[in-house]
């Protein structure tokens, strides 16, 4: 169903990840469910891309699916490949050694994804014992140095507390340093920021781009929140309901979103920008819909003002859009009746305040 | 924060057919149905015993005596006594089960209105937990040994000591319990409402803790029954001659050799009773838990 | 970490006190003259005299307390009725082979209880989970008594492989001391791996799907490694708890277990004393338990922070 396979004029050469046709389904007691739909995604060396969409649309699984993290019940399909290593259906020996070592995650709950029981600085070293063969005294030296990378005052006493005595900005910084450890190419960050107030999510977004300007390393940021994408992201996809229904350049999403879910989201954000945490979105009225139970429609079709028998009888494809100029590049969009609406909004401004 | 969607978080009071829910669930459980049919046939049995058993179980015979199982008039043998193996069962079975309904009603009564208090009001729940402490340094045995010191050795005293040892876990999880059902809106509303306390804990809270405390009482049963039969064994329970599956085992301890089947046959009684009871309140737990069958 | 380890302190300290009360009222409580029963068999008005000097009932009920306290605390726990000699004799050669026995128990339903846990919430939903989970429910409802006389009965007597009764030292005779002590041990353990199994097994599940082992699994660490060090870890808190609680349940079983393997330990002393209304030795049993039980406890609180650091390390999160 997917059309982007011809051809991507949206990508540069080099990709570090390579994700097509993705799907996942849950075996559960009332019987198979489809959570992501045939994904593409994709993430060049030293990009940020942004994953949007509710709750439920399928962000988690996508990323989980990844690093082979799903739990028993998932069923993965497609591909996803990571400089040319096949992950999907791949063996155990052969994901753990990409596991933490070429991908890598930070989770949302920086609280209870650490081990309560063991030192920061003995989860850190773990990473660099498993991968690189420190022995246990250069993996602790290693991560001193890692919770300074990741902005850690006094980082050779923190090594040694545990999880509990920081504040969660800190423990997410502890993640950060945890997840860059081996110097992955690819960094998975699941709503890093979601549970944190906004002045340390502020800190946390900037140690992220940090790396990605020293390191070179590819992020692929999952969040709910509209202001961190403008804040950070290079490229947005958008999700809905187990599919990418749009995908652009920032600017571009924000100036002139095409899907109509897409616009909807944005209109109900006027200031999408730096201020993350001030603009509080109004839902989009409507339930999620369960998706295996439309695969001949457009999912949005029951909360959608513009949707017609076309979009209820035929599931849209993903197709590039026009109309903006050089900056439409790369801009595709999974609608029957897109939007034609162009944003002059703050969004497109902030380009150069980093 | 531009949230895209937030979930709205909502405590409704628990809803009507949970009772129905959790029957079903049972009943498509066939660990929990086998169980059940287990112990409805004994408590038949025990019940009716009196009339069921083909002896009386106190009568003996002493030209029949050690006669193994298949014996013609009797079924599963009799003992050094010549007496009636399978009709000493039956009662043994019933008095297992009295004092195991026994004890655990002692400590029901005991533990969940202090579960309760504990839970409810801040005050007691120090001078409550020192008192579980202080329970929990007697073990069931060394209560039992020390109230048979003082008021003697019988089915009674046995029970009370064997309910008594059986408070603190009552009275923890009733605790957490509660502490769980106060900080839900309904209940919260309702003491900010200004209703009583008695009231608020009779309407709101125990109704709603009637599951962990019908668990417990599940628990409490198989328990019961295995602290029975160890202070019969020991001489510390249910006197001879009445019958007791741990009497029985005491005396069968000394002709084990001539007359094993003596020696088997009540553990075995003990066994089914005991895992019949901890088969079922696994699945009653099982079908309370929301999570689905977890433990 | 040392207000934890202050308030639990005084918590068992109080706990005990109480305990010591309890036992003292329980002796008073004794139908009839306590004199009469502390005397045994010489009840010369002489004799009551005596004992009744000798365990301060011609004082006042707090100046009696006082007494029996001090008494105690010097380890006095009174003379046996029986066998006229001191109860802390009698205690002193007793409780080591109980100990022994409880001891061994404990090592071996931790490892079998652990393990058998462990594999029930690895192997989820396959027939190693059914297996462990049936093995556990008939250790919940076995009497293990019976247990013992099935194993003397059919082990000991019919194979001639275990002693069926007896006892030999630890340092007269180390092997014939395991030889004498395993069954008991073992018949002793079952129910205990039985409910350390089954506490295992639950927070093992709820390790094992908590975010930080996710993590762990995400970072590329082999399954033994999420397994130990991050799963087993934290349910270990749970299960260290557990065999604390459950120690009542263990001194129980082993009086019993003493009484069908013929082991000359506490349990022995304790039943013998019942039956001969030996009463100075069942307070001093009485006592004796209790105090145990709540030191114990406080070390299992010890060990407990140690294991936990966020009790040991005092947070300000
Ligand atoms: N283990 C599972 N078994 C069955 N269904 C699952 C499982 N995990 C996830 N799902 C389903 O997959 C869908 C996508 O979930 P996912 O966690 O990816 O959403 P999300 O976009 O990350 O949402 P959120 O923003 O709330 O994190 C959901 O409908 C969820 O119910
Ligand atoms: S395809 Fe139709 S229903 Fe779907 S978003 Fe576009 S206009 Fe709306
Ligand atoms: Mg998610």
């Amino acid at each position: 169903m997917s059309t982007s396979t011809a051809a991507r004029p949206e990508e540069p050469a080099e990709q570090v990840l390579d994700v097509r046709d993705l799907s996942v389904t849950f075996r559960t007691e009332s019987g198979t469910v489809s959570a992501v739909d045939h994904v593409d995604l994709s993430l060049a060396r030293g990009e940020i891309v942004g994953v949007v969409g509710e709750s439920g649309c399928g962000k988690s699984v996508t990323a989980m699916s990844l690093g082979g993290l799903l739990p028993g019940s998932a069923r993965v399909t497609g591909s996803a490949r990571l400089h040319g290593t096949e992950l999907v259906g791949a063996s155990e020996p052969v994901l753990r050694k990409v596991r933490g070592r070429e991908l890598a995650y930070i989770f949302q709950e920086p609280m209870s994804s650490l081990n309560p029981v063991l030192s920061v600085g003995r989860q850190i070293a773990e990473v660099l014992q498993v991968h690189e063969g420190l022995s246990r005294k250069q993996a602790r030296a290693r991560a001193v140095e890692l919770l300074a990378l990741v902005g850690i005052p006094s980082p050779a006493t923190r090594v040694d507390t545990y999880p509990h005595q920081l504040s969660g900005g800190m423990r997410q910084r502890v993640m950060i340093a945890m997840a860059v450890a081996c110097g992955p190419q690819v960094l998975v960050a699941d709503e890093p920021t979601t549970a944190l107030d906004v002045t340390v999510q502020a800190g946390i977004l900037e140690v992220l781009r940090d790396l990605r300007d020293r390191l070179g390393t590819s992020i692929l940021i999952i969040t709910h929140d509209l202001g961190v994408i403008a804040d950070i992201a290079d490229r947005v996809v958008v999700m809905y309901a187990g599919r990418v229904v749009e995908r652009a350049p920032v600017h571009e999403l924000f100036a002139r979103p095409r899907h109509q879910y897409t616009a909807g989201l944005l209109a109900a954000s006027p200031t999408p920008g730096r201020h993350a945490g001030t603009d509080r979105l109004q839902e989009i009225p409507g339930l999620v819909p369960v998706l295996s139970t439309q695969p001949d429609a457009c999912t949005f079709a029951d909360r959608c003002h513009a949707a017609d028998d076309l979009c209820r009888g035929s599931a849209p494809p993903l197709e590039p859009q026009g109309g903006g100029g050089t900056s439409a590049a790369g801009h595709v969009a999974a609608c029957w009746h897109p939007s034609t609406e162009t944003r002059t909004l703050a969004a497109t401004n902030q380009e150069p305040a980093r | 924060m531009s949230v895209v969607e937030a979930t709205p978080v909502t405590v409704a009071a628990p809803e009507p057919g949970r009772g129905v829910r959790l029957v079903r669930r049972l009943l498509h459980n066939p660990l929990a149905m086998t169980s059940l049919v287990v112990l409805l046939v004994a408590v038949v049995v025990a019940v009716a015993s009196p009339w069921l058993a083909p002896y009386s179980p106190e009568q003996t015979d002493f030209s029949h005596t050690f006669s193994p199982p298949g014996t013609p008039g009797h079924l599963l043998g009799t003992d050094d006594l010549g007496r009636d193996v399978l009709s000493r069962l039956m009662l043994g079975a019933r008095a297992s089960l009295e004092v195991a309904l026994l004890a655990m009603a002692t400590a029901m009564v005991v533990a969940v209105p202090l579960g309760l208090a504990a839970g409810y009001f801040r005050r007691w729940d120090a001078v409550i937990s020192r008192f579980t402490d202080l329970l929990l340094a007697f073990p069931f045995l060394i209560l039992a040994v020390g109230l048979a010191a003082i008021r003697g050795a019988s089915l009674g005293n046995a029970a009370i000591a064997i309910g008594i040892a059986q408070v603190p876990s009552v009275i923890r999880v009733v605790r957490s319990d509660t502490l769980h059902l106060k900080s839900l809106d309904f209940v919260a509303a309702s003491i900010a409402d200004g209703a009583g306390d008695l009231w608020v804990l009779g309407r709101h809270v125990l109704p709603n803790a009637t599951s962990v405390i019908l668990v417990q009482a599940t628990v409490a049963l198989p328990a019961a029954i295995l602290g029975e039969a160890v202070l019969s064994f020991l001489g510390l329970g249910i006197q001879p001659p009445s019958p007791s599956l741990g009497t029985m085992l005491a005396t069968a301890q000394q002709f084990a050799a001539r007359a094993p089947w003596a020696a088997v046959l009540p553990g075995v009684v003990i066994m089914v009773l005991a895992l019949a009871f901890n088969v079922f309140g696994d699945a009653l737990r099982d079908a309370l838990d929301p999570r689905g069958s977890r433990r | 970490m040392a207000r934890y380890l202050i308030t639990r302190a005084g918590q068992s300290l109080l706990t005990l006190v109480l305990a010591t009360v309890v036992v003292f009222l329980g002796m008073r409580a004794l139908p009839g003259d306590p004199a009469l029963a502390l005397a045994g068999e010489d009840r010369s008005p002489a004799g009551l005299a005596a004992v009744r000097h000798e365990y301060g009932l011609d004082q006042s009920l707090p100046a009696q307390f006082l007494h029996f306290v001090t008494h105690a605390l010097h380890g006095d726990l009174g003379t046996s009725v029986r066998t006229g000699l001191p109860v802390s004799s009698m205690l002193g050669a007793a409780l080591p082979v109980t100990v022994e026995l409880s001891v061994l128990a404990i090592v071996l339903a931790t490892l079998v209880g652990v393990g058998a846990g462990v594999l029930a919430a690895v192997r989820r939903g396959r027939p190693a989970e059914w297996f462990a989970n049936g093995l556990a429910l008939v250790g919940l409802s076995v009497p293990h008594f019976w247990l013992g006389l099935l194993a003397i009965l059919y082990l000991s007597v019919a194979t001639g492989l275990f002693p069926a009764s007896g006892f030999v030292s630890l340092f007269d005779d180390p092997l014939g001391n395991l030889h004498h002590i395993i069954l008991p041990a073992v018949i002793l353990g079952t129910g205990l791996a039985a409910v350390i199994m089954r506490q295992t097994r639950s927070s093992m599940l709820d390790s094992l799907s908590a975010d930080y082992v996710r993590t762990a699994k995400a970072k590329g660490l082999r399954p033994g490694a999420v397994i130990g060090r991050h799963a087993l870890r934290n349910s270990l808190i749970v299960v260290v708890t557990i065999v604390g609680l459950q120690l009542g349940g263990l001194i129980s079983g082993a009086v019993v277990t003493e009484q069908i393997f013929g082991l000359p330990g506490f349990g022995k002393m304790t039943i013998d004393a019942v039956f001969q209304r030996d009463y100075p030795v069942i307070q001093a049993v009485v006592l004796i338990t209790a105090t145990a039980y709540i030191v114990i406890n406080f070390l299992v609180d010890l060990l407990y922070s140690v294991i936990d650091p966020r009790i040991r390390v005092a947070g300000e999160a």
